[in-house]
């Protein structure tokens, strides 16, 4: 039986939606033993979180003050120590988990595959190179791999689980030479742009900080999270964590609205899991007309207006 | 830190199929096409590069030492490298491709050799995106890691590095020595003049096999198949606004 350690990704007392992506993941080598280690400070509800996700075995949980941010640096030795009995390990691919994951594979001396996006069996995973302009299959040959789970790839696994949880204290010292600063966050009212099921997003013909009110105008009344073009964040309209494409967020809504995108690969790359893509954009040769499912040639700041006028009128 | 040894910044970098390339998959398979493909170093890499010369040049160091692993005809890109303004180079020849932990080890012995107070890499190599040898060397060298970094400040002996999260901007400090995985908003890499090429041809560049480094370079990941991606099927093109919130709605997305 496979043995599958899955490390939980949490911040302020909540558990990230890509753990559970992560034991859905996980739950394709069926009859396998789920296991999750949440490592976070004193007094987390994270633990009893994790427990409730469908298919997990058993959370472990690692109490300690130094949890109280995620530090790979921190993180990973102890993970090797609790990893010894399992054939997996896995987190998500997310910057937390891109962080933390290889490290985690070198105190192993263990293989890592990253971005799995199809597992097709304990040794063998389908992942993406060339930003995803190519799909490998990969066979691994190794007594424990480790992992990284491209979240997008796959649905939430169910709630309504009650694994135990069990208290653990790994011996390993933990290093002092990383410490925590700070984190500024974006942040604000709107959903998080990862796990959001719409996402608008604004590219360079936005052309100035103050017209992404458009953008975010629109999607408050869609209830949707606000994504950037590559170019739109260089360009300083907006901050670097609002980036979805190959080296931003790749996600997966079921509706995306790039305006303003012309449509750069490496952002088709961030969203070409999406179900419903919609692209306004006055160049009608843009490339993201060719992935787009409805396209719309013209001005922007004429039709996106229009668009919010149609759809408050049609709730009154 | 001896303040006798030289403060040296270790910088990584791989040579790749250009960004600008529209890779195409072979039909049988086995890999992309790689024939005739320009060549570049690795974009995060060449912030790398960048990040390492401005520190020289700001006085927080002393040289910048470029090594790469990889065949023999990758020197060209280490003497781009040089001409960017780095000191010196080493080459790690390995003629099939490594995988991140051999990687990591040989950068390990490296890093052993030199002594460097920084080793800076680029996040990620964009053919195989796998993201993993900075933290891997990280590991192995027992130092601290600070990924995907936007921003880098100095002291003698520790980094503060702002790193682009998931979240916003997380900010790390760091003790020295440590390795530093590089974002595309570090920096903006240099172009390379003409006298500066001309000038790196008589840079020192030392050639290493790998069988003197020690590391083996055991195959443990095997590609089996190599697919394009599914395409995404061309959709619908609506007139004006009206029929775009039309067919909004009749899919129920709004």
């Amino acid at each position: 039986m496979k043995k599958i350690l899955v490390i939980a990704e949490h911040a302020g007392g909540k558990l990230n939606a890509s753990t559970s992506k992560v034991v859905k993941a996980a739950s394709a080598l069926a009859g396998s033993e789920i296991a999750v280690a949440v490592f976070a400070a004193p007094g987390s509800p994270v633990a009893a979180q994790a427990a409730q996700i469908a298919g997990v075995t058993r959370v472990i949980e690692v109490a300690n003050a130094v949890h109280e941010h995620a530090l790979a640096a921190a993180i990973a030795p102890q993970i090797a120590e609790l990893a010894s009995s399992y054939s997996h390990v896995f987190g998500p691919s997310t910057t937390f988990g891109k962080d933390l994951m290889p490290r985690v594979a070198a105190l192993l001396d263990a293989p890592q595959v990253s971005d799995v996006m199809a597992i097709e069996s304990a040794t063998r995973f389908r992942r993406p190179i060339y930003a995803g302009n190519a799909i490998t299959t990969v066979e691994v040959s190794a007594e424990r791999i480790v992992a990284t789970i491209r979240i997008a790839s796959f649905e939430a696994a169910g709630t309504g689980g009650s694994a135990a949880v069990e208290a653990a204290s790994p011996t390993v010292a933990v290093p002092t030479h990383t410490r925590f600063v700070s984190l500024a966050a974006a942040g604000g009212d709107r959903p998080d742009l990862q796990s959001a099921n719409k996402v608008i997003s604004g590219g360079r013909a936005l052309a100035s900080s103050d017209a992404f009110k458009l953008i975010y105008s629109l999607a408050d009344k869609l209830g949707a999270a606000v994504g950037a073009s590559r170019a739109a964040v260089d360009a300083g309209y907006v901050p670097s964590d609002m980036q979805v494409g190959q080296t931003g967020k790749i996600i997966a809504p079921e509706l995306y609205v790039a305006i303003g995108i012309s449509g750069a690969i490496q952002h088709l790359t961030g969203i070409k899991d999406a179900r419903t893509i919609v692209a306004i954009n006055k160049d009608g040769e843009a490339p993201i007309f060719e992935v787009a499912d409805i396209g719309i040639v013209g001005d922007l700041f004429t039709i996106v207006p229009e668009l919010e006028k149609l759809i408050d009128a049609s709730r009154k | 830190m001896n303040s006798s040894q030289p403060r040296r910044i270790l910088v990584a970098i791989k040579r790749v199929v250009d960004y600008n390339v529209r890779i195409r998959v072979k039909p049988d398979g086995s890999g992309v096409v790689l024939d005739g493909v320009k060549l570049s170093i690795n974009p995060f890499d060449a912030i790398a590069i960048e990040e390492a010369l401005r520190i020289k040049e700001r006085g927080q160091a002393d040289e910048v030492v470029i090594a790469t692993i990889g065949p023999a005809d990758c020197q060209a890109t280490l003497r781009n490298a040089l001409a960017m303004g780095a000191q010196r180079a080493i080459h790690v020849v390995a003629d099939s491709p490594l995988e991140p932990l051999d990687n990591a080890r040989v950068l390990l012995k490296l890093a052993e050799r030199e002594l460097p107070f920084l080793v800076i890499l680029g996040k990620q190599a964009i053919d195989d995106d796998n993201n993993q040898t900075g933290q891997m060397l990280a590991a192995l060298w027992n130092r601290p890691q600070a990924t995907f970094a936007s921003k880098l400040e100095l002291t003698d002996t520790s980094a503060k590095v702002t790193r682009e999260v998931d979240a916003g901007l997380e900010t790390l400090d760091v003790d020295l020595p440590a390795v530093i995985t590089t974002d595309l908003r570090l920096n903006e890499p240099r172009f390379v003049k003409l006298p500066e090429i001309m000038k790196a041809k008589t840079k020192p560049l030392a050639t290493l096999p790998l069988s003197e480094i020690g590391v083996a370079g055991t195959v443990r990941m095997k590609v089996q198949k190599t697919e394009p991606p599914p395409g995404r099927q061309r959709g619908i093109m609506v007139k004006d606004t009206a029929e775009l919130f039309a067919e909004l709605s009749k899919r129920g997305l709004v």
